[in-house]
């Protein structure tokens, strides 16, 4: 199963990851980024994590992939 | 200080060259193969990074690097302590020390500054002012519409942003062409200019200071009296503070956004297939923002070294300046492939136009907003345009890049 994890000492609040993946991330009152749903991804939302990972010029975003 | 034609870009490069703000593009590629960490003596000396990933770790290094000045040059020389009083100055500004919280503060006080603009500036509470946006956007084509031409950088690009700032500061929208005046004497022409500057800079804090003591009287729904009611550690924050983060907000809302607006216009003006896919896919437009953001970042910032230290073989010493040219890190092939490209559906693109680390503009998301809603409605209404003659085109550089003049035609 994969997951995101957001790393909450290196997010700065750019929130590219909310803007291309709502599903996956939610940001707080002061636009820190959070995972949703601790963090599982389903498997039709595996690209877009990708995406989030790739676009945050943080590099505060990793995915986690765990066997079952 | 000098305006001679640069020969070696890697030891004398000059920000202010008039070939280098239009077209930065291969000197900056030249920069990053050869001398990846440029330096001159022009304007006040400075280091210049061009490699994305020197800015990365410069800008994360706030240890080594300051931001206590972040103008890309000092404009001239340190005031005078023993200056006569400012008979236009109002009392109480006297003595003040002219900053602009916290893009000009390091921690700690930067940690509680940054957190107090955080929450108006949110992606969720900065979406409450895109209907006024697109109600802004709408009325200057109304006024242009049949003419079948505008100035995209004028009569649009610059009109925008100051109005909006305006309405969430709660200072007089009516005022955007003196405010835009203003700004271009602070940071465009004043960069060289330091009584120019001067002037400029009294101007804004003293029109800045009137507001805030008439906030104080009655207060509004804006951000002034947001600023004047925080409480940071039970203490009300200093007014003097309010003032240096209105001076930033005014300065920082107007002069980048109507820069990033006029080059998106300034590219999709000469590429019908961008142009026609997104009249096409206008859900497109927060990723083509994205892109044309990387691709003309408007802003370049300054750090101040703060002890000896090498970096990377470079001889810093306390007190240079360090150009954070975040433009070109956009355009460095060893992280975006073709990056001289628009890619307008990129889909990798870590950018770092608004800078990377603590420093990350406050007014992202506001940015962002603007861009895309002054593209979207623009192209609602004249998909169809180009430049009347590029050569026309004029543009300003150093701090923040971008068309002063663009004229265009549409059918």
């Amino acid at each position: 199963m994969m997951r995101v994890r957001v790393d909450g000492a290196k997010c700065q609040g750019h929130n590219r990851c909310y803007t291309l993946a709502q599903e996956l991330f939610d940001v707080d009152d002061y636009g820190y980024s959070h995972e949703r749903n601790e963090g599982v991804v389903t498997p039709e939302l595996e690209e877009k994590a990708r995406l989030a990972v790739a676009n945050c010029p943080e590099r505060a975003i990793s995915i986690v992939e765990k066997e079952d | 200080m000098t305006n001679e034609p640069v020969v070696d870009w890697g030891t004398d490069y000059d920000i202010f060259d008039k070939e280098y703000i239009k077209n930065p593009f291969p000197i900056w590629d030249g920069l990053r193969d050869e001398c990846p960490v440029a330096h001159t003596e022009r304007w006040g000396g400075s280091w210049m990074p061009t490699r994305y990933e020197d800015l990365f770790n410069i800008a994360r290094d706030i240890e080594h690097f300051s931001s206590r000045e972040v103008l890309v040059a000092p404009g001239g020389p340190p005031p005078d302590e023993d200056e006569e009083p400012d008979p236009d100055l109002p009392e109480a500004l006297q003595d003040y020390q002219p900053d602009a919280p916290p893009i000009t503060s390091d921690p700690p006080v930067h940690t509680w500054a940054r957190r107090l603009l955080l929450p108006p500036f949110s992606i969720k509470a900065i979406a409450k002012w895109e209907p006024e946006t697109r109600e802004l956007c709408r009325s200057l084509i109304d006024g242009f519409i049949d003419a079948g031409r505008a100035d995209a950088a004028e009569d649009y690009a610059q009109q925008i942003p100051p109005r909006v700032i305006a309405s969430m500061l709660g200072i007089p929208k009516d005022m955007a062409g003196t405010f835009t005046e203003w700004v271009r004497g602070f940071l465009e022409l004043g960069l060289t200019n330091a009584d120019l500057q001067g002037e400029a800079g009294r101007n804004i804090y003293t029109f800045l200071w009137e507001r805030i003591q008439e906030h104080k009287e009655q207060p509004q729904d804006d951000l002034i009296s947001y600023l004047l009611s925080a409480e940071v550690d039970g203490e009300p924050v200093p007014e003097t503070h309010v003032l240096g983060t209105c001076f930033l907000l005014l300065l920082a809302g107007i002069d980048t956004t109507w820069n990033s607006i006029g080059s998106a216009l300034w590219h999709l003006a000469q590429n019908p297939e961008d142009r026609a896919r997104l009249v096409a896919e206008p859900e497109l437009l927060p990723v083509a923002v994205e892109e044309l953001l990387r691709a003309y970042s408007p802003v370049t910032m300054a750090r101040v070294v703060t002890e000896d230290y090498q970096y990377n073989g470079c001889p810093m010493s306390e007190g240079d300046r360090v150009l954070m040219n975040f433009p070109a890190g956009n355009r460095d092939p060893a992280v975006f492939t073709d990056p001289d490209k628009v890619i307008i559906d990129r889909a990798e693109n870590p950018h770092i136009a608004f800078g990377v680390g603590i420093h990350r503009c406050v007014g992202s998301n506001l940015a962002r907003m603007e861009m895309r809603v002054s593209i979207e409605e623009w192209l609602a209404r004249i998909p169809e345009f180009r430049l009347e003659d590029s050569d026309a085109v004029t543009w300003a550089g150093g701090q923040v890049r971008g068309p002063r003049s663009m004229p265009v035609l549409w059918p």
